[in-house]
């Protein structure tokens, strides 16, 4: 441990993903010996994402404006609503080229070992909006790992009882391109239960 | 680099780098381990989804420098998959492993029972046989147990004379007589305390025959004793759900029913089943 502000940076990097803290130490003291200039304009990079990002006021993506690209759109259909855990999955959807509908971001998952429960995610929003807009289906498209299919179940029964609303899952399956004899149990039995005829 | 073999329940999982990530395991015979399971996070993993929280697996290590290493894994029971279906089950779920993980500070310290009684509460939660709530506490109040502060309940936890008493105090370590009763000291009903003894060893028969005032108190009493022992506050307790919730906004539904016809051959959607079971 080092003292003060040194062990707080470090404690600070070693929080952003993929930096163990190994590699925060060695960025710490990087910066420590860097030139002031250098370290004055990452300060302000670092200002101006967070100033100059906004999120959208209806759907909760990153935004330039008030209400995003996709929540602006006309041709987009109002009455299907995507329902993802991060902006990085709106993307995701987005390139299949497959959805034509809107979309609506938590800001995460229902994780209780990290302290994330109902009231931190963007859930009271999309109850409001199904409320006052004409949606006729929520898809849920939490992440296929625990965290993401709670946060499904937990969304199924918050939505069941809406008049004229219908609720799916995104199917979960086999891999493309894989051989069957080495799915896990969990992943073969989803695809299982989930099956579709032909 | 040494290999070992070992059964485990996985507490938690972080990520490492681009597509690795940190597993915690409360293995049967090596306690605690922490261990590397690389690329798990690809799609094409062969581990697949077995090192999700929950799983009881039959792993293979070897010792690494700093963590060691999984390098294969089978599933014995897949607890999430019965859990993330039912978010009251998922979220005490959840506290049985943040608890756990907080009980065995030391890594690799021996810690069989520990093991063995989350394997029980996990099975019993999975099962859905008797009530979340209960099976919760019980597991709470044993792993209490173990790591040596049970609160007393049928004595006074100051003097040790017999009870049944009619004050509980947290700092006093439970129970109190009305000679030792500090002042603060809370006032649960006497059945609260029969039902915690109860869940405290098993007596599943008294425990299911308690009435609903009891159970939240004793939930309340439990949560507050364990809290009390550990440094840090768990995250998830206070997030466990208790009770299933109204099902979503009732003025919500109500102005969208004003300007929709009701869908076709919606009936009632059942009330969800509650009893459960754990340690039979
Ligand atoms: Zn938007
Ligand atoms: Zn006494």
């Amino acid at each position: 441990m080092y003292e003060g502000p040194v062990q707080d940076l470090i404690d600070e990097l070693g929080r952003l993903p993929g930096i163990g803290p190994k590699s925060a130490q060695r960025i710490a003291f990087h910066l420590l010996a860097a030139e002031a200039a250098d370290v004055t304009r990452l300060q302000e990079v670092l200002q101006r994402v967070k100033e100059g990002v906004r999120f959208c006021e209806v759907c909760g993506n990153v935004s330039a404006e008030e209400r995003c690209r996709i929540c602006q759109d006309a041709r987009r259909d109002p009455t299907v609503v995507c329902v993802v855990e991060e902006p990085k999955d709106v993307l995701a959807v987005e390139r299949t080229r497959e959805f034509r509908g809107r979309y609506h971001v938590l800001g995460g998952a229902l994780d209780p070992l990290s302290g994330v429960g109902p009231d931190q995610l963007r859930i009271r929003e999309l109850l409001a909006r199904i409320g006052a807009e004409d949606v006729k289906e929520v898809i849920l498209a939490t992440d296929p790992n625990t965290e993401g299919e709670a946060t499904a179940t937990y969304l199924a029964r918050m939505l069941r009882d809406f008049p004229g609303l219908t609720v799916t899952r995104l199917a979960s399956g086999l891999p493309m391109g894989g051989d069957l004899e080495f799915a896990d149990e969990l992943t073969l039995g989803r695809a299982l239960s989930g099956r579709r005829s032909l | 680099m040494s290999l070992y073999r070992d059964t485990g329940v996985v507490l938690r999982v972080q990520k490492l780098g681009e597509a690795d990530r940190i597993i915690t395991l409360l293995t049967r015979r090596h306690g605690k381990v922490r261990a590397v399971a690389k690329g798990v996070r690809r799609t094409s993993s062969r581990f697949g989804a077995r090192l999700e929280p929950f799983g009881h697996v039959d792993v293979q290590l070897y010792t690494g420098r700093t963590l060691d290493v999984i390098t294969q894994v089978q599933t014995l029971d897949a607890f999430g998959v019965g859990l993330v279906g039912d978010y009251s089950r998922y979220t005490a779920g959840c506290a049985i492993l943040e608890t756990a993980d907080r009980l065995t500070l030391e890594e690799a310290e021996p810690a069989l029972r520990l093991y063995l009684l989350v394997v029980g509460a996990l099975r019993a939660l999975a099962d859905g046989e008797r009530d979340t709530s209960l099976v919760l506490d019980a597991f709470l109040l044993r792993a209490m147990a173990f790591a040596g502060y049970a609160p007393a309940l049928t004595e006074c936890a100051r003097c040790s004379e017999p009870g049944p008493h009619r004050a509980f105090s947290v700092p006093a370590g439970g129970a109190v007589c009305p000679r030792c009763r500090p002042a603060g000291s809370a006032k649960p009903t006497v059945r609260t305390l029969e039902l915690l003894d109860a869940l405290l060893h098993g007596d599943w028969g008294a425990a299911e025959a308690s009435e609903p005032g009891a159970r939240r108190e004793g939930s309340g009493l439990v949560a507050a004793h364990l809290q009390w022992h550990l440094e840090r506050q768990l995250r998830s307790l206070p997030l466990v759900e208790r009770r299933a919730p109204e099902p979503a906004v009732p003025e919500v539904i109500l102005r969208r029913a004003a300007g929709l016809a009701p869908p076709a051959g919606s009936g009632p959607a059942g009330a969800p089943v509650s009893p459960g079971g754990m340690f039979r």
